[in-house]
């Protein structure tokens, strides 16, 4: 038998995917009048708003931008008039300066937007284009994909990974794009392989959508350096490291970048989008968002102008059923429980989570029987038992010497604990107390 | 739900990922399992030793509930007695008795298990020994005589392991079939290896407990036994001498206790083999014939220690990071 793809650790929650990996993606244009743009909807630099109150903007016209290499610019999605720049919630959780736009319904396109052929490209070009084109990882971090694509010069990139697993629970935003757009994901990582002659390109997937796998595999042509490589369903297993891990058996050294062991790991949706914008000349102004959830009456997958109101969304899904528990941005294992529904969607929002009171599981803390459990299931090799203790204690110093820095907040452990504790989140806490140190000594040196 | 109604109105309070925990892995789920898993036993003791066991079992039980509800009223805290684990340790220390043993030795033992072992140690998952064996071990040290009568059938003698020990002992030995189904002298539950393995495969199925203790621990038991024999090397057969004693009661009830047993399953298979070790060599070179209980109270009290020194690899390198 051949061994099953996979990494040591790990999960199995329920996937609760059935109501909506079977419907099909639908078109939903936007109702509400304004539209929403966060400058920040990348890791790294925020925009500058290149626009004023009162100006009219065009469907793929560039509204923000920011000279930082680790950033990408923001289009607007619609035509009208800029009606207010002001701060707004986004579904990342935290608040970001926005430019408001009100649509006239037209849509009326910037000039300039026509296909690129990549032959004629070369691949400074071609990374050129994709930031200018706003393209961001769709997995959740929102890592700008030209920076993702411009590894140290040392590194010699040997695979790109096209992730596919899409393991948090409830999101079949990708499986559906799979499954209908396989051609244009494909196509997508041919661009990509252009940039790294000497790679491998292969796109990894869970074995629990055999849908995905067969369209997927029906795209590649014999003799071509692509494959399709089917992993074991488990949580994490669309966590970069584990991907890594799980196709090539190479370890991603602590604190390092994937390109440290010759990879890229692009989300399914970007490496899309990749195709997407050479293929129209359109900068990324879509996303397909999953909407989800024992509250929702009709879930589904809908695509979206990005900037689209989350009411919009619920619109179309029937609204609420029940008043939901929660709403998260994101799946149920690392999404962002949103505080107010007045979110615009972002290029990072893969989905809306809404859980119904009966979903919401979470329960008291009781105590640490020390079975050990966290350790067992934590995917780095982390001992989150000790973690927790360390960070109530407030013992930053120990925190860091067990690796605690290095947690990438999976929650595994809280998942698995039978003692209830809030392992990760109690971790994610520590976290940010030791880079509040660190900042802190920081400006004491530079001072 | 009509969502035109104060949708914009709708807030919650943020709340850290993730917002999912199964409802199927609990503290009291984890003991409600331990308990199905001691059933077997508990209907073998009742088999072989009649209604008095059944009363030992009650009495445990019970002494454990009242004690933990009654320090846990007095010192303030909450009352935890729902969660189950202080039903386990009754029914274990209850099964970790002769069959001749007086009412209150169940109810004296009961008492110190749950107050000094575990309460005053912090309670669930913080005290440092097993709070049965502790306080079989302070039942042994403080009443050996109504701790050691032993009877099966109501005819009284030594125990297997008593008479392998020292053949001048009156009495016969069970058959290995004898030995297997329990019908033999010993402490109530510990006598039938079937019983026991039955409900350390539920633990198996159920995932509560993992092999590594069990089988690193049997293992040992039977490899050292084996090589080293009663009477010279490789006199001794390894099958018949791991069904006598408490050794199945110990791996997969006792040594697998999640407070006192390693964190990582590396420490967890050292931890075995130390309990191995320990209760070979007390079996054939100790005072005592058996030494399941004093072995694993003693590797209790190193787990820290193991703890300390046998940690996972992280993912992607060993310590000392920049």
């Amino acid at each position: 038998m051949k061994r099953q793809r996979t990494f040591r650790g790990g999960i199995h929650p329920p996937h609760n995917k059935g109501c909506t990996e079977t419907k099909q993606i639908v078109d939903l244009p936007p109702k509400r009048e304004i539209l929403f743009f966060p400058m920040q909807q990348h890791i790294g630099a925020p925009c500058e708003p290149l626009v004023k109150v009162g100006d009219r903007v065009l469907v793929g016209e560039k509204i923000g931008d920011s000279s930082a290499f680790v950033s990408v610019p923001v289009h607007s999605s619609i035509s009208g008039k800029v009606e207010k720049i002001a701060p707004v919630l986004t579904p990342m959780g935290t608040k970001s300066l926005a430019v408001a736009v009100k649509n006239d319904g037209l849509y009326e396109q910037v000039e300039g937007m026509i296909p690129r052929n990549v032959d004629d490209l070369s691949p400074e070009e071609i990374r050129r284009f994709i930031r200018e084109a706003g393209v961001v990882g769709k997995g959740g971090a929102c890592f700008p994909t030209a920076a993702k694509l411009t590894p140290p010069p040392n590194c010699e990139i040997d695979h790109i990974l096209i992730n596919c697993a899409e393991c948090e629970p409830y999101l079949t935003c990708d499986q559906r794009l799979m499954v209908e757009y396989a051609q244009g994901i494909v196509e997508g990582l041919r661009i990509v392989l252009r940039l790294f002659p000497r790679a491998r390109g292969v796109l990894t997937l869970e074995d629990n959508k055999p849908d995905a796998i067969e369209a997927l595999g029906n795209q590649i042509l014999p003799g071509e350096n692509l494959e399709v490589c089917v992993v074991k369903t488990k949580y994490p297993q669309g966590a970069e490291k584990m991907l890594i891990y799980s196709v090539t058996g190479r370890e991603v050294p602590l604190g390092k970048l994937p390109s440290e062991v010759g990879c890229i790991v692009l989300n399914t949706r970007t490496s899309y989008q990749i195709y997407d914008i050479f293929a129209t000349g359109r900068p990324v102004m879509s996303r397909i968002v999953t909407i989800a959830g024992g509250a929702v009456a009709r879930p589904g997958n809908f695509r979206v102008r990005l900037g689209t109101s989350f009411f919009d969304l619920l619109d179309a899904a029937g609204g609420f059923r029940v008043k939901p528990a929660m709403v998260l941005a994101g799946g149920p294992m690392m999404g962002v429980s949103l505080i107010s529904l007045d979110v615009p969607v972002i290029k990072g929002t893969s989905g809306f989570v809404c859980l119904a009171p009966e979903e919401d599981t979470i329960e008291e803390e009781r105590t640490c029987i020390r079975c050990g459990r966290c350790v067992d299931v934590c995917p780095l090799g982390l001992m989150p038992y000790r973690l927790y203790l360390l960070a109530t204690r407030r013992d930053y110093a120990g925190f860091e010497n067990a690796l605690g820095m290095n947690c990438m907040e999976c929650g595994c452990c809280s998942y698995s604990c039978p003692g209830k504790l809030h392992l990760v989140q109690t971790v994610r806490e520590g976290k940010r107390s030791v880079r509040e140190i660190w900042k802190k000594k920081e400006r004491e040196a530079t001072r | 739900m009509n969502p035109q109604v104060n949708l914009q109105d709708i807030f919650y309070t943020g709340a850290s990922s993730p917002h999912i925990r199964p409802e199927n892995i609990s503290i009291p789920i984890v003991m409600r399992d331990v308990l199905i898993a001691l059933a077997p036993a508990g209907i073998a003791a009742i088999w072989f030793f009649g209604l008095k066991a059944a009363n030992l079992m009650a009495l445990g039980v019970l002494a454990c509930i009242l004690s933990e509800a009654l320090w846990q009223k007095m010192a303030g805290g909450k009352i935890s007695v729902e969660d189950g684990s202080a039903a386990v340790t009754g029914l274990l220390l209850a099964l970790n008795l002769p069959p001749d043993a007086p009412w209150w030795i169940p109810l004296v033992g009961g008492v110190f298990a749950i107050v000094v072992v575990k309460q005053f140690f912090g309670g669930l998952g913080q005290n440092i020994m097993n709070p049965a064996l502790g306080a079989r071990a302070f039942l042994l040290a403080s009443w050996p005589v109504q701790m050691t009568r032993w009877s099966i059938d109501g005819v009284s003698g030594a125990t297997a392991l008593e008479l392998l020990k020292n053949p001048e002992t009156e009495g016969i030995l069970p058959s290995l079939g004898e030995a297997f189904l329990g019908q033999m002298g010993g402490c109530i539950g510990e006598t039938s290896a079937l019983a026991l393995l039955l409900g350390g495969a539920y633990l198996l199925y159920r995932r509560v407990i993992t092999w590594h203790i069990p089988t690193v621990y049997i293992g040992t038991v039977m490899l050292l036994t084996f090589l080293l024999g009663r009477e010279g090397f490789f006199t001794a057969n390894p099958f018949y001498e791991a069904c006598l004693g408490g050794l199945f009661l110990g791996a997969f009830f006792m040594a697998t206790d999640y407070a006192t047993s390693p964190m990582t399953k590396q420490g967890e298979m050292i931890f075995a083999l130390g309990c191995g070790i320990l209760t070979t060599v007390i079996r054939l070179y100790g005072g005592y014939a058996e030494g399941v209980s004093y072995s694993i109270l003693i590797m209790n009290l190193l787990v820290p220690l193991i703890d300390r020194f046998v940690i996972p690899r992280p993912f992607g390198g060993g310590y000392g990071h920049e």
